[in-house]
């Protein structure tokens, strides 16, 4: 199915993600407080959404892989954490570039930002977890439960910033009146996260491709070791592998 | 009951656990977890004197008195309001590029002599509304601003810009 899919998530994702960065970054008005700062916002909203979003697919993949024990669980869930990692850490990149001129600071350790960048340890915690075992299922297993404690997190970035009062400003387009942004800022917006969106879905779903004709692969290698020692000492007397 | 039933009861009692276990401790640490305290929190539970702390709230309109320290940096005082309670500020530094009047922000230092907070750090606290110049200039001129997203603009666009 990958076959057919990815050429056309590919493409859908690079022409979308075009469209959008052109119509944000040039032909988007200026914010009336933040002048052409606020273009940042085009790159880090999308990628703080995809690092929620994601995680919170790890977080079912995870559940498939210890409930049901699907071995495609498995696998996408080890190619997802370096692509999630890097989601969070732009995420966090152009906050604090944006952070820097418009709060007077690069980082405070306010109730969001520390959580976003626990978010980011999860998600680099978990791709070397699930790499640091011998035994590839094992180290799935243990991936799976590190996702699955850090999922309590995952509501803790939301609400954070309505919790307790923090530097980080509350849900613009998430909220319940109409969203903050106006529509000249909120369509290049919505197009840019599309795009982003499109392109971390083609990205995770290659990686995954990858990751499973590399178990095949592995399978493989390992069935033909296997053959070649036994043939030797199998010749007649029948010894078992 | 099957395996796979079982590991997803398992599952979900840990979760449950998991997550009782946050939602206690996280209320426990109310108070640490709250980035700045505001004007009215100070006048109910003032701070023991040279402990510092955050401030935050809108800077008062028409409070902004700008200065110099005797070794000639730029001063400033103004007063942080929540709407409720006002509690004097005096800081010597470079401001960030939104503070104004109206707008909101985040003061770290300690209270001084005379109630007066003695601040080291200001910064500047962005809300959620994002419109171009223009859209802002219409709002103010037709009377529709809203004075919840700070102090209109300037005749004429972005100060500075």
């Amino acid at each position: 199915m990958t076959d057919w899919l990815l050429p056309w998530l590919t493409v859908a994702a690079l022409v979308v993600l075009g469209i959008g960065l052109a119509w944000g970054l040039a032909f988007s008005p200026p914010d009336w407080q933040q002048g052409e700062t606020v273009r940042i916002m085009y790159v880090h909203v999308p990628m703080a959404w995809l690092a929620m979003g994601g995680y919170t697919g790890l977080v079912v993949l995870s559940v498939m892989a210890l409930v049901w024990k699907h071995p495609l669980a498995d696998v996408a869930a080890r190619e997802l954490s370096p692509i999630g990692a890097t989601a969070t850490a732009l995420c966090l990149l152009t906050g604090s570039l944006w952070g820097r001129p418009m709060w007077g600071t690069w980082w405070v350790w306010d109730a969001r930002l520390t959580s976003v960048l626990v978010l980011f340890f999860l998600w680099v915690g978990h791709a070397a977890l699930t790499r640091a075992f011998d035994d590839q299922e094992r180290g799935a297993r243990m991936g799976a439960i590190l996702a699955l404690i850090g999922a309590v997190n995952v509501p803790i970035v939301k609400f954070s910033v309505d919790w307790w009062n923090t530097l980080h400003q509350p849900a613009s387009v998430t909220r319940l009146a109409a969203p903050g942004l106006h529509v000249d800022i909120l369509y290049p917006l919505l197009t840019c996260a599309l795009g982003f969106s499109l392109a971390f879905a083609a990205l995770a779903l290659a990686a995954t491709r990858a990751g499973l004709l590399e178990r095949r692969l592995r399978a493989l290698q390992m069935a033909a070791a296997r053959k070649a020692e036994n043939l030797p000492a199998n010749d007649g007397r029948g010894i078992a592998p | 009951m099957t395996r796979k039933r079982r590991r997803l009861t398992i599952l979900l009692l840990c979760a449950l656990g998991l997550g009782t276990a946050t939602a206690l401790t996280l209320t426990a640490f109310q108070d640490n977890l709250v980035f700045f305290r505001s004007p009215s929190d100070i006048a109910a539970e003032p701070p023991p004197p040279g402990r510092a702390f955050r401030l935050g709230g809108l800077v008062e309109e028409g409070s902004v008195t700008r200065g110099s320290t005797p070794e000639g940096r730029p001063s400033v005082a103004f007063r942080v309001t929540d709407g409720r309670s006002t509690v004097g500020v005096q800081y010597a530094g470079v401001l960030p590029d939104l503070f104004r009047e109206g707008q909101g922000v985040v003061t770290l230092g300690q209270m001084g002599p005379g109630g007066v907070f003695m601040a080291r750090e200001v910064l500047a606290r962005h809300d959620e509304n994002y419109m171009p110049p223009e859209v802002a200039e219409a709002l103010r001129r037709s009377g529709h601003w809203n004075p919840a997203s700070g102090t209109a603009p300037p005749a004429g666009g972005r100060p500075g810009a």
